[in-house]
């Protein structure tokens, strides 16, 4: 498939492209653009960032693979991100895990068969350990999460987009 | 008596984000000050003076590496601000990017005219999609109103602030790390010296500092220097953010003067243990830090005395444990994290935190060898300082004090391939209440009701 910035897209990365001294430097929020535009990032994504930025593709894919926040594959419409980090395991963390791998009957890192949702446990903290157990749904943050919590933010908003 | 809070006075008050309410509290006055009243080299003195130390986890003094950018080199100097919040159990730069955006603005200004600096980037984790946005929206209305700009505050001096959003690696809080990810490319930290303040964006002489950092300037250049120091403990200028999180009542973000007793903050603030349990450990700087035990929580809260004891005070990230926690499985949550997040430059360090984090797992399932503890400890002495940047310190530092604080339960792990501790789920009583319409935050230090 092939990929071309929307062209208000393409905009705001051209106003992107002002603000560093070098082209290379508007990498990360070109691949963000990627993202936000497909859900993922896709090869053909990656050539175009790098047409665009005058970038080997390798360089762009090697900096795609090194950050965790990019996807590299089609998720599921809204992405569930469950931290894992030590205040969230001290406040209980692994009793909603199991509950997602059940409720969802997918393991970590991937996505329902109906595509609503895909997940993944997250070792790094997200920085909100005063939610703790807490996890990411889209931009949200949601905590302290008990398995009543997470049906009631799973169950009680399936249609609306990541946002 | 009301404790004193100097940036956390508006946390949980939506009104303070918007312009018109930061201005009409006195906001962007010490702006005015610093631009209008003092030359920039005596906002560096005071700021010398106020011993107002680097809150991103180093606690290097804030003056002195502004002292170290070199003036003279034609190029131009660059203000990069470390927004990445990545230590596990540190969560206060969100809460002042949420809550009080404009007063960070403020000390960037503030940073920028002390150094000579015209422009500045604020890099900011990706995780946080809220907290930039409502930066983003000060940003513009502070550009909207003529306080940032080529003309900030009306005045001869210009500004420009550039948001740049992370991509999820702990590595990039890293200063050098970080410099790299500013510039495209992988988060790799870089060998040290040159020093950023003489090399660092795009080859230029650049200041990082962390969000809380510069978020306490325009109290010290509304209020001097001196009245600054005086507030905290010796050498450890003023108060700072603590994120207070784990098994504690009331977790949250509190401001404290430097020096405040930890038991002061985990039984005052916190409001004591959650669930009714005993104390058995605390991490006071982040996971980076060596853990404390029950015993030890008298010690004042500031860089110098938390070194004293072996430990470092770190981001001021606070993790409680209670009497229930197993410390073989914390040491395995930690020493998994570590291993994820080594960049893989250096050997010590890439081979490393491997090597621990699969001897924790053999020790926690019964699986290790008989001697594995001394291993691990004579793992951490090779991985201290071998390697290019302080992750693998980081990594090693906590692991040597949960091996020889807790000694006991990694034996008996060992051993048994269990513990003879029975952790019941956590209680989740509040479930929920912690929701901000922003999708994040609770109200620090106002109980979260
Ligand atoms: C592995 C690692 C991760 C770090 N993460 C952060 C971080 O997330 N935020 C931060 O401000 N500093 C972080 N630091 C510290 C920075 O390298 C640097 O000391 C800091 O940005 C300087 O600002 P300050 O002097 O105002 O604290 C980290 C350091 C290391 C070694
Ligand atoms: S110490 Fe570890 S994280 Fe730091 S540069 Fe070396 S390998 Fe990378
Ligand atoms: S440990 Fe989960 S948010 Fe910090």
């Amino acid at each position: 498939m092939s990929f071309e910035f929307s062209r208000e897209r393409r905009e705001r990365l051209e106003s992107l492209l002002k603000v560093y001294p070098t082209r290379r430097a508007a990498l990360l929020p070109a691949l963000h653009l990627v993202q936000e535009q497909l859900g993922h990032v896709s090869p053909e994504g990656e050539e175009h960032v790098a047409r665009i930025l005058g970038l080997p593709v390798i360089d762009v894919h090697e900096v795609l693979t090194f950050y965790t926040l990019y996807r590299t594959r089609p998720m599921g419409r809204r992405h569930i991100r469950l931290c894992t980090s030590i205040s969230c395991w001290v406040r209980g963390c692994r009793s909603v895990q199991r509950y997602l791998e059940e409720k969802l009957e997918v393991a970590s890192g991937g996505t329902t068969t109906d595509g609503e949702f895909s997940w993944e446990a997250v070792q790094q903290c997200m920085g909100a350990c005063e939610l703790a157990p807490m996890m990411q749904v889209g931009n949200d943050y949601h905590g302290p999460v008990s398995r009543s919590e997470v049906d009631r933010i799973l169950d009680g908003e399936t249609s609306r987009e990541e946002g | 008596m009301e404790r004193l809070r100097l940036i956390s006075r508006d946390f949980g008050n939506s009104r303070a984000r918007k312009l018109d309410y930061y201005r009409a509290h006195g906001g962007y006055q010490a702006a005015l000050k610093a631009l209008d009243e003092m030359a920039p080299r005596r906002i560096t003195e005071e700021v010398i003076k106020s011993n107002l130390r680097g809150l991103g986890g180093a606690g290097f003094p804030v003056g002195r590496k502004w002292s170290f950018v070199p003036s003279n080199t034609g190029k131009p100097i660059y203000l990069v601000v470390n927004a990445d919040e990545g230590e596990p159990g540190t969560f206060k730069d969100r809460y002042i990017m949420e809550w009080d955006p404009h007063r960070l603005l403020e000390g960037m200004i503030i940073c920028a005219r002390a150094v000579g600096i015209h422009t500045a980037y604020i890099y900011i984790r990706g995780e946080y999609v809220h907290p930039e946005r409502i930066l983003r929206e000060a940003i513009e209305e502070a550009y909207r109103e003529g306080i940032l700009g080529s003309r900030v505050l009306g005045r001869d001096f210009s500004l420009d602030v550039h948001m740049h959003v992370g991509a999820g690696a702990y590595i990039c809080g890293e200063e050098t790390g970080l410099l790299e990810s500013l510039e495209g490319k992988k988060g790799w930290p870089r060998l040290k010296p040159p020093f950023p303040a003489v090399v660092g964006a795009f080859g230029c002489p650049t200041v990082i500092n962390n969000v809380e950092s510069l978020t306490y300037l325009p109290h010290i250049v509304a209020n001097g220097g001196e009245w600054f120091a005086n507030l905290g403990s010796e050498r450890n200028g003023g108060l700072r953010l603590f994120s207070l999180s784990g098994d504690v009542k009331r977790p949250g973000v509190y401001e404290l003067p430097m020096g405040t007793p930890l038991r002061e903050l985990i039984y005052g603030c916190g409001g004591g243990m959650a669930d009714g349990k005993q104390l058995k450990a605390v991490i006071p700087g982040g996971s980076s830090a060596a853990v404390l035990t029950a015993d030890e929580i008298d010690v004042p809260l500031d860089f110098d005395h938390l070194a004293r004891i072996g430990s470092m005070l770190g981001s001021a990230g606070i993790v409680v444990m209670a009497e229930d926690v197993c410390m073989v499985e914390a040491m395995r949550v930690i020493s998994h994290f570590y291993a994820h997040e080594s960049c893989g430059q250096c050997t010590p360090c890439r081979e490393g935190t491997g090597w621990v984090a699969r001897t924790v797992d053999a020790i926690h399932s019964g699986r290790a060898r008989r001697r594995s503890v001394e291993d691990l400890m004579q793992i951490a002495d090779n991985m201290s300082g071998t390697s290019i940047c302080a992750l693998c310190d980081g990594a090693a530092m906590p692991l040597r004090s949960f091996l020889v604080k807790f000694r006991g339960e990694f034996d008996y792990h060992l051993k048994h391939g269990r513990c003879d501790l029975k952790r019941p789920v956590p209680a989740v009583a509040r479930s929920g209440v912690f929701q901000a319409p922003t999708g994040s935050g609770g109200i620090p230090g106002a109980g979260q009701e």
